[in-house]
Formats: C-alpha cells, structure tokens, sequence
C-alpha cells in the first residue's frame, strides 16, 4: 500500500501534504517558493522522505503553476478547484458554498443547489498577490496591515477591480493623512467586494461557507469583512485550520486514483522535468559589459554641476514634488547648481518627511543661505503649500517642463515614468501640444517592479541590475500589472530565471508606456529630442529597453528623479516676486499638525473631508469636491451644464397619480435621455410613474450580486442597483424598453445604440430572480417608427388594456416632452455660452453620453471644473452648432455622432475647449477617442481625455484639467507675444 | 466612403484622410491577402476565387509578432480581433514577400451596431503611414464601402455559400473523428482527400450537386477506423473571429482535442444565416423593409433548404449533423429576444442551449476582452441557461493579447473536469439500468 501526497503549486507558494493509507492527515507544509518552484517541491519532498521514508506514494500535483510541471514530469494533474471539492465532500459535508482565495487567484464553489465552480476572470486581482501589493504601498507587512485594520473606524470606498484601480484610490488617502487603520479595512473590504461582485455573479452565497487559501487563513481582518458583508454568524462562516494547505489535501485524496510509486522515482521525474520553450524572448540588453559600460558614459554628460551647501553663501530657490509615493527635494543656487537634493519613498507620512528635511536645509544653511521662492508640485501639492506657506503650488506637468527645457531647450518629447504613473508630453512651439497620462489600467510603472522585487526578496536596485545581463529576456507583454502578473507566472512555470523576468519586466514597462499611454505607431511619432526621466529612469534596464524599443538616443538627467521639484524650484526663480513666503526656521522649529477625518454632509456627495490642523492655527482641508466641504461659500452651479441637464430631467416627471398603477422607471443608461418621453408616455396613459432613488455607491453595492459581467461599463453596473430601488418602491412594472435603433439625427450612416444600451434590459432580467414576465416589461422598439412602436407598445401592455389611440397619445405627450427637453438643453447651452463669454470665463465642452451627467458616474468632475472657473457645456447642448462631420470611421451611433459634430464646433471656437468623457470598458470610445483627437489636432487644438470608473478620486483628473489649462494658457501667451 | 443623408441647409465638413481605393483592375494588378479566420473554410474559399482569375494568398503568420504588430498599429482598448487581423496584415507586408505596390489587403464587414463594423477604418488607419498604397477591400453585402468593395456576383456567391456548406461539413467530420482515430494521421489524410476533391468539383463543375459531394466527404470519413469509448463533448461558441480562429483563440480545438476530447464547433452557415434573419426580423419588429428584405427570405429559406437535405445525408451516415437553423430559432427564443442582433448576438445563447439539447452539455463560451455585445448575449445568458439544463457547464472565456494562455487553459480544465465527472456519472448511471434489466 501506498501513502497519498498531494503537492499544490501556487502562484506564491508550495503546500505538500501526506496522507496515511487509511487518509489520516500525516503531515502537511507551506513555504513560499520566491519563483523557484522546483527547487520548492524537491526541498519539501526531503523532507517528507526523511519523516516518512522513501517508499512508495501515489501522488497528484494541483494549483495554478503546478500544470506545467505535472505535464512534464508525468505526473497525475488535478485542477484546484477539484482537488478543494474532493476535500470539502470529505471533511465538509454540510458546507453549502466555498471561497478560496489564493496568491493570485479567488475561486468561489457553489455546492448546493446546483454544483458550480468559478474562477476569476483574467481581470480581476483582488487576491493575495493584491494585498502584499497593497501592503507594500503602505509600506508595512501584511500582518501588521491585519493588526491595523482590527482598530479600523470606518471603511474608505476603494475600487476593487484590479490593484491598480485600488492603488489610485490609497495613494490619495494616504496622502491627505487618511489613518492607515481605516485603510487597512477598506483594502480587505475592496477584496470582500470583488469577491462578491466579481465571482458570484447573481448567486448569493449563504447557507454554510468555508473560507480556504491562505489569505483567508492568517488575516483576520478579512475574515471579519467576509463574514460581516456576507452576513455569516460563527456557525455559518468556518475557517478551516488546515486552510492553506487545504488543496493539497485535496490532491491527496485525489491521488487514490492514482498509482503509488517509490518517493525516489518522483523525485527523480521532478529533476528531470525540463523548461519547455513555449516562452517568447528577446534579445540582451546588453552585448557585454563593454557595451553597457559605453552606455553609462553616455548618460553621465547629462548630470547637473554641484554647489556645496555647506560653504556657499547667497540667494537659493527651493523645489518640492510631493508625488504619489515619493517625496522629492530640490534647492539650487540662481545658476541652477545643485545645492541639496533628496528623494524618498512616502511611507505614507510625506509631509513629515518634508518637515523634517525642511528643518535639516535650514541647519546645514547655517543662516548663510537664503531661500528667496519655493514652489510646490505634485499630488500633495495643495498640503504642502499651505504647511510650508510656499510662494507657488504649480501643476506637475509644467514643472516637468520646464526642467527638461533646462537640459535641452529643443526638447519635443518628454516621458516621464514614475512609481505610480506615467506621463508624456509632446512640446510643440514651446508649449506643452499634448499630455497622455497613463489610464487607470495600464499602470505597469515602477511601483510593480518594486513589488516584485520584494515578492522575489530583493531590493528593486539588486533585481533590476540582474536583467541587465540578462541572456533571454522574457516578453511578458504590455498591459496592467495583473496581466503582467500571470504572464510571468506562466513564464515561470516555463523555467524562465530571475534574471530574464527582470529584463522582461523592463521591457514590458517601456512598451506599455510607448504603445499604450502614447499609442505611437512608429518610434519616429516621439519626436527627434526625446527627454526621459522619472525614478523609473533610474534603472538602466529601463533606460536601456526604451533606446531599443524606440531606437533613439535619449537624455536622461542624473537627477531624473528630481525633474518634478527641480521643475518646481526654477519656476519659483524665474516668477518670485518679493519676499518669499516659505515658512522660516523660527516658525518651523514648533510646527506640528493633526489630522482628522469626517463625512461632509453639504450635498449629495458625501465627501470623506480630512482636516488638518497646523499648530499655527490655521487649516487645511482636502477631500472635498466643492468649496462646501471646505467651509467656503457655497458652490455656484451656474455655469454648469451638467448640473443643469440632470436637474431638469429629473423635473420631466410631474408625479401624478394615475389610476391604470404604478410603473417603475430606471434612471440609468438611456433614461437619461428618454425619460421626458416615457415619463410623458405613461403619464398620458394615466400611470403614476416612480424613478428609482439616485445613484451612489451604495446604490451599486445593492445590486452588484446580479451583475453577470464584471468587465462591463460602470453605468451598466449601476442599473442592477436601480432596478432593485424600483423592486423595494413596490411598484406595479418596471418598463425598460430594448432599442437597437436610436432616434435618428440624420448625422450619422445609421443610428444605432450601442450594444449595452440596446440590450441591457435582457441581462437585467435573466440575472436578477426578483424579475418575471409580469414585473419587468421590456419591448422591442424602433421609435422611429410610429406603427410598429404603437403595435408593440400595445402588445407589452396589454395586461393593462391599453387601447392603440391612448398610446399614440401617449407617444405625442412624450416625444413633445422630450423636444421641449432638447430645446430648453440648447437654450441653457446659449446662455452659459454667453454667460461665460461676457465673464471672460474659459469654457469646456465636456464631451460624454448622456448618462454620464449622473454625479455617481462623472464623479462631479462638472463641479471640479466650475470650481477651477471654468464654464461647463454637454455635447448635446451644442454639437447642433457644429457642421456635419464626415469622418474616417463608420459613423453609425445617434450618442457617438453628437461627440463628432461637437468637436467640429470646438475647432470653430478658440475660446472653446473639448474634455472627453470615456468611462471605462466602453469599447466604442475606442474608436470615437481616436477620432475626436484627430478632428481637434487636425485644426491645431488640444485633446484631452478622463476616463471615467468606479473610482471615486479626482485627484489625476484635477492634474489633467489643470495641465491643459496651463497649455491653454501657454499657447495663449504665446500667440500674444507673437 | 459613407452616403449621407444631409440635413438641409446644414454645412458639412470633412475629416476623412485620403486612402487608396481598390478598383476592379487591380484583379489583374493586385495580389489580396487574406487572414486566416477559419482555415479549412476560407482554404477552399481562397482555391476558388483564384481559379476565377484573383490572385489571392490566405496568411497563415501566426507567430508572436502578429500580436505586437497588432499592438502597434490598433487602439489596445479595440477588440482583440481587429487585432489580430491587423497584426497579421502589417506582419505580413513588413515580411518582404509582398511587393506593397500591388498588394490589398481583404476583409469581411457586416455592417451591424457592434463596433467590429469599423474593421476596415481601423485597419486603413494601421496601414497609412508604413504602407500608404496598399487598398482595404470590404467584403460585405450591405453596400457599404462603395468605393473598395469585393465585387460580387450571384455566381460567386453561390460558390461561397456552397463552399461554406462544405466546409462546415468537413469541420464537423473531422472533429467527430479525430479524437477517436485508431491511426494517428487518418483524420489528416481524409481532410485532405475531401479539400482535394471539394476542389476539383468547383474546378470542373458539378459543386452544385451538393447532396452528392456530400456524400462523398462522409463516404470518405466512414472510412476511418475509430474506436467506440465515449469522449467528453465539448462545443465552442462566441465570438465569430475567436470562435473559428486558431490565432484568436490560442488553439483552442487542438488543445481540446490534446485533452482528450471532441470539439462540438457549430457552422459557419449558421452565422450567414443569423444575418440573413436578422434583416427579416428588423422588418417585422419594426416596419424595416428595404428591397433587400424579401431577397434576404428568399435567401434565407433557399440556404436552409439545402441545409435540411444535408442534415438528412449526414443522419443516414451515422454522423452527428450541424444544427437546423429552424431549430436555433426556437432555442433562441427560449432564452432571449431575437431582437438581440448585434455582433452575434441571439445565435450565441441558441447555440449554447441547441448544443445541450443536442448532447454536448460542456461549451467554451469565447469572446474577446470587453465584447460588447457579449456581456448580454455571452456572459448574460448563462444563468438563464444553467436553470434550463441542469448539466449544462459552461466556461466563458475571455481572449486578449496579454491573456496568458496558462490562465485560459486553467478555466479551461476546470470546465474540463466537471466535465469528466458528469460523464463518469452518466456512464455508471447506464451501467446499473442494463444490470437492473
């Protein structure tokens, strides 16, 4: 008789178990395996020898990277989820549903009622591999975070898509000073919701639940946020204690199927099994050692001359970059040498680093120096400002720009790659043409390399050097971290080293940047003088994969690290005018400040508002959207066109009782533009009509256990929450109606909607066990066409005995609404127009759908805009003043060919700018992004775009809006001058 | 490139860049390159239309710079089939066997609401700068892209509808074989006598004679030995490009074949016919009628004709046929509107829940990343599905060009041995009713 073994190979760590001949639990082990799975297994299988003995053992590999070596040492395979369910039927019976987080992977078994196994998708990283990346931002261990989390007092909202998402909406917090305590809670809250949203997918999981993986085993504070969303009590919520290693268990009970063979043959096919080629690679950064040693003379000529702080005397300027997760100081003398320079990782705490170093110029100063302007840039821009009292806070990009002109004033390109985002900007005629900033999901920046450094237990310097010889660097493509992630798992499995993954992740780095945020065709669209910097720049590997991959010679500083506060320093020189403001070593010497958080309750809104207060009495407070919050005088929605459209189309409902009953209406995806109609339609018809509540997170949460597909739009998530708002008024019928053809605008070859808003109401109804036939009404409609909306419309209501001439009735009383709708749309259009034009206020066409005027989904960034005093207009409030469009594309949606015309008006306009609204996985805007850029740059003008999600921050948009003012701006002056 | 129905009075500005047109001359010119969508079909495709003078070639580049090239040139945000058929164009061009003076490039358009109708811009925009005079050809048969279409004539596209028929036959004969081959390679050598032999009958007449040729296909797969032992079934629907294509869908029959099972791929047929149908369905739900509307019937009910007659040959050979279209139908019905047309739209589901009445409970669900269409009909409609067919255990599948192929085959697998145990189950469950006999 043979012993059972099971080995499960994660994507982080090695779980063997032995199991007697009777199944008895022996033995059972865990180890993380540093990408050396291998020399993992065969360690552990020592050890099973010299507890056990070498005789014989039918054995089954499972896991994630277990496949490939069960593949080639011939070996039994069994995919996790099974080996978990072989597991579960033994020692859990009674268990009704099972989620097993892994290092990479979250799988939820359903057991009763209907047997159905689920796996994340390929875009979803709320996993382990999610939290030691969060941890990591946090710069704490994962079990210090689980402490941290215990004393949580509330739970901030995080995107819990992918990491990267989470990741903009930690940075801010920690930033503003938010408490690690609570953000330590919503990151375990972030991963309970994807869990939940991402997996289950209209399955509600209750009854009796195991929780499996090892996640879910050593963290408790995940455990309580499982248990508390789920709404498990002790009973119904069992925590295995053998819950790592609990698919290695299964694997082993597995392997009774299999054959026992002698431990030494196992062993011995385990060595044997060999690296397949399956991996693509490339070529060597570097030929030699020769080669890389002409390449660092190279770049030394770009460093800047050093001035002794220590003995100068005189007049300096003072920079500062309060960057995402790096703080960064600069301060030169007026001839721009450097005289003391300073780049940290943000801890989470940047204004103490600030503080501190601040207090250190001024000692090593020693009163001979004085400091005559500071500038402050970056994300903590408007918190340093006012700690520091500095003279200037300017936008990041301009002090980007401004440095690189420093080093070489025919600059046309500058890339800028740092911890947390990438940022491009094209210099056309001295001023900033264009910025691409890196979209939410395709951060693959410096930060990932730092997290895998750690995850293999390396610091970032040691494990970048490795790939510079490297001598088959891996192509791991170039995507968002959580792709990049199982291409280097699968590379891995492949037997690819070290060394050859941290030249892949190099290159990966640079091709995301080129092909993704600048989406360059040829290397040549960069320009002739390209400038790199950013502290990702730092690492040759990386400077070396983007002279390959561009095939250019490029600058990069010594102090590319710096460009931000070096930017910031000599803006402050050339604009001071007076005294500088800078806090002085007297006031600094006593500075101290708290921090404070709490919920505004000024508006709708919610903002979490985190106040400061400095020792001098003053206060700063961030988190706010509008000046409300800040206890400023209440925000004007004057100019605001977005605000205007979702008042007014809220007012398209009288709310009369009817006496034929009560119909539901969604206020979501089309409704935001056919509510008048249908509002008009049913109140004709002698119906009350009921809107289902506003939307906000909350909202969303309500209805995210029937959303089936986790990769579609952030609108479309929001109707699930609708819908269930209508389900609780207790209304009659929800009417949505299904609509593959728009109303015709006679703009477009066709007009159509697009496929989600087409057929949403289907999904609706199949995936949410609330809805039947009699409670969700949804007909096929092409409104224009009068007979067969009539027919179909009479067909949908016939429980309610609607007679042909009510409805046709109806439809005049609707369509009418809506036209007075459009015209009152356009009149307001005028009048901000005008408004605006008299106030010599600039003004925005915020160019979306129509349901992005929804505060949930635009996040507010209208009031962001007004705020910044800047007038706000829709597409559809203006594109009938622009002339038909002819386009490259097919033209062929009524929404999308609004956006066209509205850029042709933009281009007829100086005074008029355009910001496209994108919310993201909207596949059509990848089309209409790129065509609405080349109407704008065809005729000179700037393009900007937001992409929109779940993520409830401002704070890349507000960089964006501020940096196309400042080229607004530049361009201005500089036709000015001309 | 667009007829525009203008609004009076309202002045009209042009964007367009200018590209290069193709024109029918250029048969003579011009070689047309081809991307490889569904190889055995568009390989006797491709044999016709250069026995009717085209010089055309069908790109079989599938190697890791497609992908890259198509990273390049297209929005990454697009979907993964604009992708890869760009990628495999420019990699093709970029290789040197092409003179690009006289080269085009050839594409199918269908024209609906999904965003897959603007391939041709797409891939104009990819070749503009690297090979400004190389003409994007439109196959299609909603009249758009006047200027650079395929020109069509009604025997030609007779030829490809009977080529299509023949090649979902083959598909399928093939794919009901091979996992059950006794000699490794006679699958291989049956295909290849049927292509050869498809071939000469478009070559000396007598395609027509569909009942006959076949006929001959299934006599010639009858011939291979196979053995009895009941595989897993596992059918393939999605997407139309990731459905059919190797390149778009990693491989996807062959590594379901390495697994031991029998790839159950619906037709090709069934998605012309989806189009034909969709043109008469607008005209009922919403008064749509153009003068093509009657000729799409008539079409429609002269493909499904031929289609039952084939259905009925390959019944009386023992082989499992294609689906009857009618029956799709109803089976769409059951779960979804038939309103839903964009993209694939209805089909999607009615192939799933035709494929579980039909005895293939286990389906690859294939779709590109973020597909539109299929977050409803795909995705939405599994849970609509799984309460119909108790066994029925579907995978969705997303492709994309970063989507590693460890993590698809994973899900895959998972599929894969839920699969097996059902069928364990349903074999133990046959064995105890004979022994109770």
């Amino acid at each position: 008789m043979a012993k059972y073994m099971g080995i499960d190979v994660g994507s982080t760590t090695v779980k063997v178990c032995v199991l007697s001949e009777e199944l008895e639990i022996l033995y059972t082990s865990y180890e993380r395996h540093f990408a050396k799975v291998k020399e993992c297994v065969l360690n552990q299988l020592s050890v099973v020898e010299q507890k056990f003995g070498a005789g014989d053992y039918a054995v089954s590999i499972t896991g994630s990277a277990g496949l490939g070596l069960a593949e080639r040492s011939g070996l039994n395979f069994v995919q996790e989820v099974q080996a978990a369910f072989t597991a579960i039927r033994k020692y859990y019976p009674d268990a009704d549903a099972a989620v097993e987080l892994g290092g990479e992977d979250a799988k939820i078994i359903f057991i009763t009622g209907g047997t159905e196994q689920r796996m994340n998708g390929s875009c979803a990283g709320g996993t382990g591999a999610f939290i030691d990346q969060m941890a990591t931002l946090l710069n704490i261990s994962v079990s210090e975070m689980d402490e941290l989390s215990m004393q949580a007092e509330k739970v901030y909202p995080i995107a819990s898509r992918c990491g990267v998402f989470a990741k903009s909406d930690i940075q801010p917090l920690l930033n503003q000073g938010a408490r690690k305590e609570d953000i330590s809670a919503s990151i375990f809250q972030a991963v309970v919701d994807q869990t939940v949203a991402g997996l289950a997918q209209g399955r509600r999981i209750k009854g009796k639940v195991l929780f499996l993986g090892g996640p879910l085993y050593f963290i408790r504070g995940l455990r309580r946020a499982f248990k508390e969303t789920l709404k498990l009590d002790d009973e119904h919520a069992i925590f295995p204690d053998n819950a790592p290693c609990f698919m290695s268990i299964g694997a082993a009970l597995y392997s009774q199927a299999a054959k026992g063979m002698p431990l030494a043959e196992i062993i011995s096919r385990i060595q044997e099994a060999k690296g397949s080629d399956d991996v693509v690679t490339g070529e060597p950064l570097f030929k030699d050692r020769e080669e890389y040693e002409r390449f660092v003379a190279r770049h030394k000529a770009s460093d800047l001359a050093f001035e002794d702080i220590k003995t100068y005397a005189g007049d300096a300027y003072l920079g500062i970059d309060s960057g995402s997760t790096t703080t960064k100081l600069v301060l030169i003398t007026p001839d721009c040498k450097l005289l003391y320079q300073h780049y940290q990782s943000n801890n989470g705490q940047p204004l103490d680093i600030v503080l501190e170093r601040l207090r250190e110029i001024y000692e090593l100063a020693g009163g001979r120096i004085k400091i005559c302007g500071a500038a402050v840039t970056g994300y903590g821009e408007d918190l340093m400002k006012a700690a520091l009292k500095a003279d200037f806070g300017i936008v990041e990009t301009v002090a980007h720009f401004k440095a690189a002109v420093h080093f070489n004033p025919k600059v046309d390109f500058i890339i800028d790659i740092g911890g947390q985002d990438i940022k491009c900007f094209k210099i056309k005629n001295g001023a900033i043409d264009s910025i691409m900033l890196n979209e939410a999901c395709s951060s693959g920046c410096g930060s990932f390399i730092q997290t895998f450094a750690k995850a293999m237990g390396m610091e970032i310097d040691e494990f970048s050097k490795l790939g510079l010889f490297a001598k088959h660097p891996v192509e791991l493509g170039s995507r968002c971290t959580v792709f990049m992630n199982s291409s280097v798992k699968q590379a891995q499995k492949e037997g690819a080293s070290v060394e050859d993954i941290s030249a892949g992740l190099s290159s990966s780095i640079v091709k995301n940047a080129i092909y993704k945020v600048i989406r360059a065709k040829t290397p040549d669209e960069l320009g002739s003088n390209i400038l790199v910097q950013g502290g990702t720049f730092l690492n040759d590997a990386v400077l070396r994969s983007f002279e390959i991959e561009t095939g250019k010679q490029v600058i990069r500083p010594g102090i590319a690290g710096l460009m931000g506060a070096f930017g910031a320093a000599l803006y402050a020189k050339e604009n001071v005018r007076g005294e500088s403001t800078l806090i002085t070593e007297a006031e600094l010497r006593y500075f101290t400040y708290t921090s404070k958080s709490h919920i505004c309750k000024g508006c709708t809104s919610h903002c979490n508002v985190n106040v400061i207060g400095f020792s001098d009495g003053r206060k700063f407070i961030s988190g706010n959207k509008c000046e409300k919050g800040a206890g400023l005088k209440p925000h004007s929605d004057e100019l605001d066109m977005y605000h205007y459209k979702y008042e007014r189309i809220l007012k398209s409902v009288t709310g009369a009782k009817g006496k034929r009953g009560r119909v539901g209406l969604p206020l979501a995806l089309g409704y935001y533009e056919q509510l008048p109609l249908w509002a008009g339609f049913f109140e004709a018809c002698g119906f009350e009509v009921v809107l289902s509540e506003e939307s906000s997170r909350r909202l969303y949460f309500k209805g995210q256990h029937t959303v089936a597909s986790d990769t579609v739009c952030y609108p479309a998530k929001l109707t699930h929450g609708h819908i269930e708002s209508l389900l609780d008024k207790g209304v009659d019928f929800i009417f949505f109606p299904c609509e593959s053809y728009n109303l015709d605008e006679h703009d477009s070859v066709n007009h159509y909607n697009c496929p989600v808003v087409a057929y949403y109401p289907e999904l609706l109804k199949a995936n949410n066990e609330r809805l039947d036939d009699e409670n969700f009404v949804m007909p096929y409609l092409d409104l224009n066409d009068e007979k067969s909306s009539v027919r179909a419309l009479q067909r949908a209501l016939a429980r309610w005995k609607v007679r042909p001439r009510e409805i046709k009735a109806g439809l005049a009383e609707g369509f009418a609404r809506l036209n007075r709708y459009y015209a009152d749309v356009r009149a307001e259009g005028e009048r901000i127009l005008a408004a605006a034009r008299k106030e010599g206020k600039p003004v925005v066409v915020l160019a979306g759908r129509p349901y992005h005027i929804d505060p949930e989904i635009n996040h507010g960034i209208g009031k962001l805009l007004t705020s910044l005093g800047i007038a706000v207009l829709s597409e559809d409030s203006i594109f009938d003043k622009g002339k038909q469009v002819l386009v490259n594309v097919l033209n062929q949606w009524t929404y999308h060919a609004r956006l066209y015309r509205a850029a042709e008006f933009v281009t007829e306009n100086e005074d008029v700018n355009l910001v496209q609204l994108v919310s993201f996985g909207c596949g059509i805007d990848a089309i209409t992004t790129d065509e609405v850029r080349a109407i704008l740059e065809s005729r000179g003008r700037l393009y900007t775009q937001i992409k929109i999600d779940e993520i409830n921050n401002l704070g890349v948009v507000k960089i964006r809006l501020r940096s196309m003012l400042a080229a607004i701006e530049e361009q201005k002056r500089q036709k000015d001058a001309r | 490139m667009q007829d525009k129905k203008s609004v009076q009075g309202c002045e009209t500005a042009d964007f367009r860049d200018d590209y290069p047109k193709f024109t029918p001359a250029m048969k003579h010119t011009h070689k047309i390159l081809v991307p490889d969508m569904l190889p055995v079909h568009f390989g006797i495709i491709v044999d016709i239309l250069r026995r009717d003078g085209w010089d055309i070639e069908l790109l079989r580049n599938d190697s890791r710079a497609v992908i890259d090239e198509g990273l390049k040139h297209v929005h990454n945000d697009t979907c993964f089939p604009a992708l890869c058929v760009t990628g495999q164009f420019v990699d093709a061009l970029k290789s040197g066997k092409y003179d690009v003076e006289h080269t085009a490039v050839l594409i199918t358009q269908s024209g609906g609401g999904c965003r897959a109708s603007n391939y041709i811009p797409l891939i104009r925009k990819a070749l503009k700068a690297e090979f400004p005079k190389v003409p994007v050809i439109s196959l299609n048969f909603s009249g758009l892209e006047k200027d650079s279409g395929f020109p069509m004539d009604l025997k030609t596209i007779i030829k490809l509808a009977f080529a299509i028929f023949y090649g979902d036959t083959l598909m399928s004969l093939y794919n009901q074989c091979k996992p059950y081959e006794l000699r490794e390679g006679d699958c291989e050598k049956a295909r290849a006598d049927c292509v050869k032999y498809i071939g000469e009958k478009f070559a000396k007449g007598g395609y027509r004679k569909y009942k006959k040729v076949t006929r001959a296909l299934l006599e010639r797969f009858s011939k291979v030995e196979r053995s009895r032992e009941e595989k897993v079934k596992v059918g393939i629907v999605g997407e139309i490009y990731v459905k059919y294509s190797p390149l778009g869908n990693s491989h996807l029959e062959e590594f379901l074949l390495s697994e031991g099972c029998e790839p159950v791929v619906p037709a090709l047929m069934d998605f012309v016919m989806y189009c034909a149908v969709n043109n008469v369905n607008d005209a009922k739900l919403y008064n749509k009628k153009s003068i093509a509307t009657p000729i799409f019937d008539i079409v429609y009910k002269y493909l499904h004709h031929i289609q039952k007659n084939i259905i009925k040959i390959t019944e009386k050979y023992g082989f499992e046929p294609l689906h009857d279209f009618e029956h799709l139908r109803r089976c769409a019905d059951k779960v979804i509107n038939q309103g839903v047309k964009m993209g694939e739209g209805w089909l999607i589901p009615a192939e799933m829940a035709a494929l579980a009445e039909t005895g293939t409970d286990n389906i690859v669900c294939a779709q590109p990343f973020g597909c539109l269409p299929n977050h409803i009909a795909g995705k939405g409609t599994v849970r609509t599905l799984k309460q119909m067919y108790e066994h029925e255990n579907i995978v969705a599948v997303d492709y994309d060009p970063s989507a590693t192929k460890v993590n698809q085959e994973n899900r895959i697998k998972l599929m894969l041995s839920t699969a097996r145990e059902n069928l364990a189950e349903k074999q133990k469950k046959a064995a105890e009713k004979t022994k109770n006999k």
